[in-house]
C-alpha cells in the first residue's frame, strides 16, 4: 500500500504540473507593449492560428556569387529581416536560416500577408539622384532607334510592336493619379504635341512610344507600351548607346491623364547624391497638409549630412529623384541646401500605409542584395479556427467511442484504462505547452490517432492478464505477469514508432514537424500511463477487492 | 466480453488465399496508377500555386474563371470542393513570366471581383517554387527509405534478421497497396500525405512486432512444436489485441474523417486505409512471409525442420 500511495502522489504531481502548464499565459500585447494579453498556453501552428510562411533566398539568377559572399549576404539579410519584423510587431515570429542559403520567416495570426511579404521582400535600397536636364539622351534617340531597327528588324516592328506580355494587373486596376511635379504640365503637352515622332513608326520604335512630359529629363509611356519599352531598353545595343553617366528609371506608380494611364520614365544621373546606407533614422510617416500626399521624414548620419550638403547646395532649383529599389518615388525640386533632416515625398498615388511601411524598412535597413521568395504559404485566421473546432469535435467523438468500447470490453479494467487515457491526454497537452511545441493540423490528427494507439498498450497488458487468469494464476500473479510479459512488445512497438516520428521530424517542416512532435510526445506519454498509471490503479484495485471475487477484466 | 477467445484459425494454412488477395489489390493499384498516368502529386512536390478559397457568398466556377481572366493565368484549374462556397484554384506556376508572384495576382483578382480578403473570402494558399518542390520530393523519398532502413536495423538487433526482413516485406506490401488506393481514390500526394504514409509505416510495424514478439516467446516456450503451429498459435493469441487496437484506432480516425473538415479528410482517409491494410498484413502477410523465409533458409532452425 505504501508503494501505491507514492505512485498516486507522483501521478498527482504530474497531473498538477500538466494542468499548471496549460493555464493561459500573459504576454505583452504586441499592439500595445504596456498592456498584457492572455493567450492559450499551447502554441498553434500557422495552419491553425492563420498566418504566413515564407522561404527566401538571395536572388542570384546567374549563380555568380561565391559561397563566402552568399553566406555573408544571408547572415546580413537575416538580421535585417529580424529588425523589420520586430518593428512590424508580430507575436513570436520565427525567422531562421535553414541550410546554407535559405531563410524561413513564419508569422502567425497576421491577416494581411501581402503587406507582410512586401516588408520582408523589399530590398529598400534608397538613392537620391539628380534628374538630367541636358539633351544627351534626347540626342542619342535617333541612334537608339536605328539600333533597335537593326537588331529587331523593320518587319517585326510594323505596324506597331505588340508584346504578348499583358500589362501587370496592378497597372490594369490603375492607381489614383500620381502627383509628380510634372503631372499637369504633362497632360497639356500630350494633348497638344502627341508622340515625338509620328511618321514611319516602324523606323522610330522607341521614340514613337515616348511622350513628352513637358519637363526635361522625364518622358511618359502609355501603360500598355511599358513592356515593349522595357524590352527595347534591355537590348545590348541600346544599353551601349545610352550616354555615359546616364541611367533610365521608371516611376513607381502609374500616372493618370484623363482616362489613360501612363508611366513616367526618368533620365537620371547614374551617380547618386546620397544612398540609404547613410540614413540614421526614418519616420514616423506623415501627410503633407497642402497636397494630401504622404511623406517620410528621415535623418542622415553626420557624414551623410556633409555629403548631402555638398551635393544639394550646388544644385538648388534642379529636380532630384528619390529612387527606391530602382523605381522613382517622386522627383521634387531642390528648394534649398539639404542637410541632416529631409523628407521623402511619395506622390499622391501612395497610401499612408505605404509611407509607414517605407519608414519601417528604412529604419530597419536595406537588404544587402535583392532576395527572391521560393516558397509561400498562407492561411486565413478564420479558416484555422474552423480547423481547430473540427479537430476538437472529432477528438471528443473519437474519445467517447474509445471509452465506450473499453468499458464494454474490459469492464472495471476498462474504466482504469479510461482513467489512464484521461491522464494521458492531460500529460500530452501539458507537455506540448511546457515544451513550447507547436500544435498543427496534422498534429491534432496525430493526437487523435495516438488516442487510438494509447489504448494499445493497455490492451496488450489486459490481454496478457486474461491469458494468465485463463492459465489458472491467482489475480495478483496474473496482474504481475501480465505487465511483465507485455513489456517487451510495448517497448519494441513504441520504439519503432518513435524512429518513424524522428525521421518525420528531420524531414518535415511546419505542419509535418508538428505532427512528429505530437506523435513522439504521445508515444512517450502512452508508455508512461500504460505502465505506471494503469499499474497503480491495478495495485489499488487488488488491495480493495475481496480476495474471493474474480478480476473484473 | 471477449472476442476470439482461444481462436484456432489456420491462418498459415490459408496463406495462399491471402497472397492472392494481396496480389489482386496490388494489381488493381498498379492498374489505377497506370490509368491515371502516375500518382497525382500536389504543389508541394511539383511546384506551383494552390488556392483554397472559401467565399462568404455563393459563386460559380464560371464567375471565378471570369474573375481570374484578368491575371492572364489561362491554365488555372478551378474546381468546387466540399461545401458549396469552397473552391480550389490550381496554377502550375510559382511566378508569372514577368516575375510577379501568382499568389499576389490571384489575390488581387479575387479582391477586385469579390471584395476584401478576410470579409468576402478567406483562403489557404500553398505556393512552392520549382527548386523547393524538387527538394521536398527528394526529402520525402529519403524519409521513407531511411525509416525502412532504420527499422530493419532495429529489428535485426532486437530479433533476428529473418524477422526484420519479414517485417519490412509486410510493410512494403502495405505501402504499395496504400499507394494503389491513393491513386484509386485520386488523393493528391502532399507533404501531409507523406506524413500519413510514414505513420502507416510505424503503425504497420507496430502491429507486426506485437505478433513477432509473441512468436519469439513461443519459440522458447514450445520448442517441440512445428514452426507452422507456432506461428498459427502466435497469430491467434494476439488476434484479440490486433482487432481491438485496430478497431479503436480506425474508430478515432473515422471521427476525424467525418468531422475533421476538408483539409484533414484525405489525411484521415490514407490513415484509415493504411491501418486496415496494416492489420491485414500483420495477420496474413508478416507471419506467412516469415514461414517462407524459414522454409527457404539454409540455416533452418530445429523447429523449422520439423515443419517441412
Amino acid at each position: 500500500m505504501q508503494s501505491a500511495r507514492n505512485r498516486v502522489l507522483i501521478i498527482l504531481a504530474l497531473v498538477l504540473l500538466s494542468a499548471w502548464s496549460l493555464l493561459p499565459k500573459s504576454i505583452p500585447d504586441p499592439a500595445d507593449p504596456t498592456r498584457e494579453t492572455q493567450v492559450s498556453a499551447i502554441n498553434f501552428g500557422l495552419d491553425l492560428a492563420g498566418g504566413m510562411h515564407l522561404a527566401v533566398e538571395i536572388d542570384d539568377p546567374d549563380g555568380t556569387l561565391t559561397d563566402a559572399t552568399r553566406a555573408d549576404a544571408i547572415n546580413r539579410t537575416l538580421t535585417t529581416i529580424r529588425n523589420r519584423i520586430d518593428e512590424f510587431g508580430v507575436r513570436e515570429p520565427t525567422i531562421q536560416k535553414v541550410g546554407t542559403d535559405r531563410i524561413i520567416v513564419e508569422l502567425a495570426g497576421i491577416d494581411d500577408p501581402e503587406r507582410a511579404t512586401q516588408i520582408v521582400e523589399r530590398t529598400a535600397f534608397l538613392e537620391f539622384k539628380l534628374v538630367r536636364e541636358d539633351d544627351g539622351f534626347r540626342d542619342a534617340l535617333p541612334r537608339i532607334d536605328r539600333g533597335i531597327v537593326a537588331v529587331v528588324g523593320v518587319a517585326a516592328l510594323a505596324p506597331a510592336p505588340v508584346e504578348d506580355t499583358a500589362p501587370g494587373l496592378e497597372d490594369l486596376l490603375g492607381g489614383a493619379p500620381s502627383d509628380s511635379a510634372a503631372d499637369e504640365a504633362a497632360g497639356d503637352t500630350i494633348q497638344s504635341d502627341g508622340p515625338i515622332g509620328q511618321a514611319e513608326p516602324e523606323r522610330r520604335p522607341l521614340t514613337g512610344l515616348l511622350l513628352e512630359s513637358g519637363l526635361p529629363g522625364m518622358f511618359l509611356v502609355a501603360e500598355q507600351d511599358v513592356p515593349t519599352v522595357e524590352g527595347f531598353l534591355a537590348l545590348d545595343t541600346v544599353v551601349a548607346l545610352i550616354p555615359r553617366a546616364t541611367e533610365l528609371r521608371w516611376g513607381a506608380r502609374p500616372t493618370s491623364v484623363g482616362s489613360a494611364s501612363y508611366r513616367e520614365l526618368y533620365v537620371l544621373n547614374a551617380d547618386a547624391l546620397l544612398t540609404g546606407d547613410r540614413l540614421e533614422d526614418a519616420g514616423p510617416a506623415a501627410r503633407d497638409p497642402n497636397f494630401n500626399t504622404p511623406y517620410v521624414p528621415f535623418q542622415t548620419t553626420r557624414q551623410g549630412a556633409r555629403i548631402f550638403e555638398r551635393g544639394t547646395s550646388r544644385n538648388v532649383g534642379r529636380y532630384m529623384a528619390i529612387v527606391l529599389d530602382g523605381k522613382v518615388q517622386s522627383a521634387p525640386t531642390i528648394n534649398e541646401t539639404l542637410s541632416r533632416r529631409a523628407q521623402i515625398t511619395m506622390g499622391s498615388g501612395a497610401t499612408f500605409q505605404e509611407a509607414q511601411d517605407l519608414a519601417l524598412v528604412l529604419r530597419a535597413g536595406a537588404l544587402p542584395m535583392p532576395i527572391k521568395i521560393v516558397e509561400r504559404r498562407t492561411v486565413s485566421p478564420s479558416l484555422g479556427q474552423d480547423a481547430i473546432d473540427a479537430g476538437k469535435l472529432a477528438g471528443i467523438i473519437g474519445i467517447i467511442g474509445v471509452v465506450l468500447v473499453m468499458v464494454w470490453y474490459y469492464r472495471l479494467a476498462g474504466v482504469m484504462a479510461v482513467i489512464a487515457l484521461s491522464a494521458y491526454l492531460l500529460f500530452v497537452l501539458g507537455a506540448l505547452a511546457g515544451l513550447q511545441a507547436t500544435l498543427t493540423l496534422p498534429g491534432i490528427a496525430g493526437l487523435i490517432l495516438s488516442i487510438g494507439m494509447a489504448v494499445d498498450a493497455n490492451v496488450l497488458i489486459f490481454e496478457r492478464i486474461r491469458e494468465e487468469t485463463d492459465a489458472g494464476k491467482t489475480p495478483r500473479t496474473a496482474v504481475e505477469n501480465g505487465f511483465a510479459e507485455a513489456l517487451s512488445a510495448i517497448v519494441d512497438a513504441n520504439l519503432t514508432t518513435l524512429i518513424t516520428a524522428g525521421i518525420l521530424y528531420q524531414f518535415g517542416t511546419g505542419p509535418v514537424r508538428g505532427f512528429a512532435v505530437t506523435l513522439s510526445i504521445g508515444i512517450m506519454a502512452s508508455f508512461f500511463t500504460a505502465l505506471f498509471v494503469t499499474r497503480t490503479l491495478f495495485l489499488i484495485y487488488l488491495e480493495r477487492r475481496s480476495p474471493a471475487d474474480p478480476l473484473s477484466i | 466480453m471477449r472476442l476470439f477467445r482461444n481462436a484456432k484459425f489456420d491462418v498459415l494454412g490459408s496463406r495462399r488465399r491471402a497472397y492472392i488477395l494481396s496480389g489482386f489489390a496490388i494489381v488493381i493499384g498498379i492498374f489505377s496508377i497506370t490509368v491515371h498516368k502516375g500518382l497525382r502529386f500536389g504543389v508541394d512536390f511539383t511546384g506551383g500555386t494552390l488556392f483554397e478559397v472559401e467565399f462568404s457568398q455563393p459563386t460559380s466556377v464560371g464567375a471565378l474563371r471570369d474573375a481570374m481572366s484578368a491575371t492572364g493565368l489561362e491554365n488555372a484549374q478551378i474546381q468546387q470542393f466540399g461545401a458549396s462556397n469552397d473552391y480550389l484554384i490550381r496554377v502550375p506556376l510559382f511566378e508569372q513570366e514577368s516575375g510577379e508572384s501568382v499568389v499576389e495576382s490571384v489575390r488581387s483578382a479575387l479582391t477586385q471581383a469579390y471584395g476584401a480578403d478576410g470579409e468576402a473570402w478567406t483562403s489557404r494558399t500553398d505556393a512552392v517554387g520549382p527548386r523547393v518542390g524538387r527538394e521536398l520530393q527528394r526529402g520525402a523519398f529519403l524519409a521513407i527509405l531511411i525509416s525502412f532502413a532504420l527499422t530493419l536495423v532495429y529489428l535485426a538487433f532486437r530479433f533476428e534478421w529473418r524477422f526484420g526482413v519479414a517485417a519490412i516485406i509486410a510493410t512494403a506490401h502495405d505501402i504499395l497497396i496504400t499507394f494503389g488506393f491513393i491513386s484509386l481514390f485520386n488523393v493528391e500526394i502532399t507533404l501531409t500525405t507523406v506524413a500519413a504514409i510514414l505513420t502507416i509505416v510505424g503503425y504497420s510495424l507496430n502491429d507486426t512486432i506485437v505478433v513477432f514478439d509473441r512468436i519469439r516467446e513461443n519459440i522458447r516456450k514450445y520448442r517441440k512444436d512445428a514452426y507452422v503451429d507456432l506461428l498459427n498459435r502466435s497469430v491467434n493469441e494476439t488476434l484479440p489485441r490486433t482487432v481491438l487496437t485496430s478497431g479503436t484506432t480506425v474508430m478515432t480516425l473515422l471521427a476525424l474523417f467525418v468531422l475533421g473538415g476538408q483539409v484533414v479528410r484525405p489525411f484521415a482517409l490514407v490513415l484509415i486505409l493504411g491501418v486496415v491494410i496494416g492489420t491485414f498484413s500483420s495477420i496474413f502477410v508478416a507471419s506467412p512471409v516469415l514461414l517462407e523465409i524459414e522454409n527457404r533458409s539454409g540455416h533452418a532452425t530445429e523447429t523449422a525442420k520439423k515443419s517441412r
